[in-house]
């Protein structure tokens, strides 16, 4: 069975410097898969590479058997990829609704099918009766639900999720893997995550691949890679020998 | 056409160009620190010209010897524009700072228009009709003392900028915001301090540029978009780009003005700026991407 | 009929209509209650109130600073009145052909800027050197009479010809009423379409636009274009209202001004606050130059002074313009702006 995403040897160089040297892996469909790493691995920049902000220098990126490096951001959203940002990006001065509207509207010519599509996915992601209030206003968490609903909206294959755990407490963070796990498990959508919050890594993905320096330093099922000497030198240290399950 | 009339043509535009520069140098500055974009820039210098030709009209002064003095007046006007009109909204977007800076040249124009009436002043100073001559070059003694007193001014800036505190304190806004505050310089004063440097170019400018053209209440919004078009093209954060733009610019005009019809030279400038924009953003000595 | 009734009036609330029918109904019998002199002001008013809803669609819904929008109204009022003097076309089918060319004057600004990433004041510099190089250009153009003026036959009949534009101010009014009703009924169904809804969020965020799929350069093409091709119809109105052009007058930095102090002033991206804010200036505006004419001083100049001190007073005390907290606080919602 081919992979639903498929990177092969990608790199991104920056003036002299190697964001991400030769990674390959690959994102079977259907599955959680996340990306963990210290800051400055290189993920937000793989990330930023299989959604079109930014071309790769080498290497290939397919997408449903078709290849995808160097495409343009909003090409990569037509073709089925849709992502979240880092630092939060609702549209500020629109609505809720609107927001998710606008992302409903990338394959609905018609406002009203749209608005009808934004309502199930706000409904989805508990925003619907927040749905008139205007974007800016909202708290983090919500802000958060409200970009992953507006990605939601586009009807993606993937969802690229760009730490969408950070800034969260606790119970915020436990709602929002409920939140990724039931969109998992009910509508099939793959999702490849970035994530430092490790309750919520172990909670939800399936595949675990470790970044440093811009290379592939573990790959497997999370129990294992937490493991692994490696990553628990580079990234993990000692305390989270111990981190089981959730 | 002798070649002859080319060079004297070319040599008056690299002078006027070098006026041009020292304009195009205020607004370099002021971009570079504060980062407005003055839309009000020609509309100061019309100010400064105005002072010019009144005080000249009235007292007999000249305009070269009147360059420090008006420069003093503008800075005063930049100074208070800046802290009073501008800082207060220097959070908000850009556009909107930028609306703010053409309504002031919009009232800057008008008002003029109101004192001083629609007709063009000139300044007849004694040497106006002077000229020199070096082998076939024939240049305008007027033009050569502007474009020297140019020189001079700017020389000056850039010392100032390089050798006094002030002036690195200036330069260290411009390369970091955040880390000027951090070390504890007051940078609402360097910014007001620094528009007021830029609008006191404009000023000596503006002195200078009198024994060079007539002035009219309109020309403001002209020489506006004429210093952008100089610091685009030699470059954002660049004072030596400003006035090499405004060596071209100048050059440009004047050989434009000779070769097509006089009244299209402005044109031939604005193809300059859209070049530049499409295809050099950051400028000839320019150093960020605009 | 209704189904287009219920479209234009949802999300607004009964106030709101009622509000706007009686305002519609006072504009209407407006020619029959005032005299000539404050016809012709209602027709400015209007007038920028068209103009600034034009600009509008760039700014207010694609977030594109235009400064230069008096060439495409140059662009229009030259080629109906060319086409009228030289062959005897009239206005309506002038403005069908300045429309296109305007658009294209509009796209290749726009393909420029956008292709070459040009974006925020750089691009509003751009549009005001492009509306330069049309002034000086038109100065030196033989075939509208360069710098020296271009000019239209003046009515010699008594009637109103609504074909050639020639009459009475009345017939003018109710034309330039007529075209700012189509103006704010086409700038309310593109807000609440597909491209509105597209336009806003270009505006909001262009780069998290791209990341939900949208081709955020065509879209803004569309912008660029549709308000150019909309300004255009200014133009047409000016020549055949003033029945004289001068590049110096028409492509003037201070016309591209004055369409857009309508829409900052009375909000951009609304749908009423251009048509707010070209009440509030013009009016303003008059009663200014009537008192300067009652204390008998003769100021040119005064006006703009004026309008340069508004726009002043606006952009730092009120950036949200007049109609939005005017809005608020009459429980009218408009939608997502």
């Amino acid at each position: 069975m081919t992979a639903l995403l498929s990177l092969a040897a990608v790199s991104k160089r920056f003036r002299g410097l190697l964001a991400v040297d030769g990674v390959s892996f690959d994102v079977a469909e259907g599955t959680l898969f996340a990306v963990i790493g210290p800051n400055g691995a290189g993920k937000t920049t793989l990330f930023n590479m299989i959604a079109g902000a930014t071309p790769p220098d080498g290497g290939t990126i397919a997408f449903a058997g078709g290849p995808i490096g160097g495409l343009s951001a909003d090409e990569v959203c037509r073709r089925g990829i849709a992502r979240t940002f880092q630092l939060v990006r609702p549209f500020p001065a629109l609505s809720v609704e609107d927001n998710v509207i606008v992302g409903a509207l990338l394959h609905r010519h018609d406002v009203g099918a749209a608005r009808q599509h934004a309502h199930a996915v706000l409904r989805r992601l508990d925003l619907f009766d927040k749905r008139r209030q205007r974007a800016a206003t909202l708290t983090l968490p919500d802000r958060k639900r409200l970009e992953v609903a507006r990605a939601l909206a586009t009807g993606p294959r993937l969802l690229l999720l760009d730490e969408v755990m950070a800034g969260l407490r606790p119970t915020e963070t436990d709602r929002m893997v409920a939140t990724l796990r039931e969109l998992n498990r009910e509508t099939g959508v793959t999702i490849l995550l970035i994530e430092h919050v490790m309750r919520a890594v172990m909670a939800l993905a399936s595949r675990v691949l470790v970044l440093d320096h811009g290379t592939v330093i573990a790959e497997g099922a999370p129990e294992t890679v937490v493991r692994d000497p490696a990553v628990v030198r580079s990234y993990l240290g000692q305390s989270h020998h111990e981190l089981g399950a959730g | 056409m002798p070649f002859d009339v080319y060079l004297n043509v070319a040599v008056g535009g690299i002078l006027t160009g070098l006026v041009y520069g020292l304009m195009a140098l205020g607004l370099s500055v002021i971009f570079g620190v504060v980062r407005v974009v003055n839309f009000a820039h020609g509309e100061m210098m019309s100010i400064a010209m105005f002072l010019a030709v009144v005080l000249f009209s009235a007292f007999h002064l000249d305009p070269l010897i009147m360059m420090v003095p008006i420069a003093a007046v503008l800075f005063a006007f930049g100074y208070a524009l800046q802290s009073g009109l501008i800082n207060p909204f220097i959070t908000r977007p850009e556009h909107s700072q930028f609306l703010l800076l053409v309504a002031v040249g919009l009232i800057i124009v008008n008002v003029l228009l109101i004192v001083f009436g629609p007709d063009a002043r000139t300044v007849q100073t004694a040497y106006a009709y002077d000229s020199f001559q070096v082998g076939p070059l024939i240049v305008d003694a007027a033009k050569v003392y502007a474009g020297v007193a140019a020189v001079l001014f700017a020389a000056a800036l850039f010392v100032f900028f390089r050798v006094t505190l002030v002036g690195k304190a200036i330069r260290a806004c411009a390369d970091n915001y955040t880390g000027a505050l951090v070390v504890g310089l007051n940078v609402n004063r360097l910014y007001a301090l620094t528009f007021g440097i830029g609008a006191a170019c404009v000023g000596a400018a503006g002195a200078m540029m009198t024994l060079i053209v007539d002035v009219t209440p309109m020309i403001g919004p002209t020489y506006t978009l004429l210093a952008f078009v100089i610091v685009i093209t030699g470059g954002l954060g660049s004072m030596p780009g400003a006035l090499l733009g405004g060596i071209l610019i100048g050059l440009t005009e004047a050989l434009a003005g000779l070769l097509f019809t006089p009244s299209a030279k402005s044109m031939f400038a604005f193809a300059i700026l859209v070049l530049v924009l499409l295809f050099r953003p950051q400028g000839i000595l320019g150093k960020r991407a605009a | 009929m209704a189904g287009i009734a219920a479209r234009l009036t949802d999300g607004l609330s009964r106030r709101t209509v009622i509000w706007l029918v009686f305002l519609l109904a006072a504009l209407v019998i407006a020619p029959w209650l005032l005299n000539d002199y404050l016809v012709t002001v209602l027709i400015l008013i209007l007038y920028l109130a068209f103009a600034g809803q034009a600009w509008n669609i760039m700014m207010g819904f694609a977030g594109q600073l235009s400064l230069g929008h008096a060439l495409y109204a140059g662009l229009g009022g030259y080629i109906a009145a060319v086409l009228f003097t030289r062959y005897g076309i009239g206005p309506w089918l002038g403005f069908l052909a300045a429309m296109p060319v305007a658009a294209a004057a509009g796209a290749i600004i726009g393909f420029l800027a956008f292709r070459f990433g040009v974006t925020g004041v750089y691009f509003a510099i751009l549009t005001i050197a492009f509306a330069e190089f049309a002034r000086i250009g038109f100065d030196h153009l033989a075939i509208v009479n360069a710098a020296a003026g271009l000019f239209l036959p003046v009515a010699q009949s008594a009637h109103n010809d609504l074909w050639r534009l020639r009459g009475d101010p009345t017939m003018f009014y109710y034309v330039m009423l007529a075209a700012t009703l189509v103006a704010l009924l086409l700038c309310r169904l593109l807000m609440r379409s597909r491209i509105g809804y597209f336009w806003l969020a270009i505006r909001e965020d262009e780069d998290a636009a791209r990341a939900v799929g949208i081709p955020t350069f065509r879209y803004k093409m569309y912008a660029v274009m549709i308000s150019a091709a909309l300004t255009s119809f200014t133009g047409v109105f000016y020549a055949f209202f003033y029945n004289n052009l001068f590049p110096e007058q028409v492509f003037n930095i201070s016309q591209s001004i004055q369409m857009i102090l309508g829409p900052i002033i009375g909000g951009v991206g609304t749908l009423f606050g251009p048509i707010l804010g070209a009440f509030v200036l013009t009016g303003l505006a008059e009663s200014l130059n009537a008192a300067l004419t009652a204390f008998g001083l003769d100021l040119p100049g005064a006006e703009q002074v004026f309008y340069g001190v508004c726009l002043l007073l606006v952009v730092g005390a009120l950036p949200e313009g007049i109609w939005p907290p005017l809005a608020r606080r009459c429980g009218i919602a408009e939608r997502a702006s």
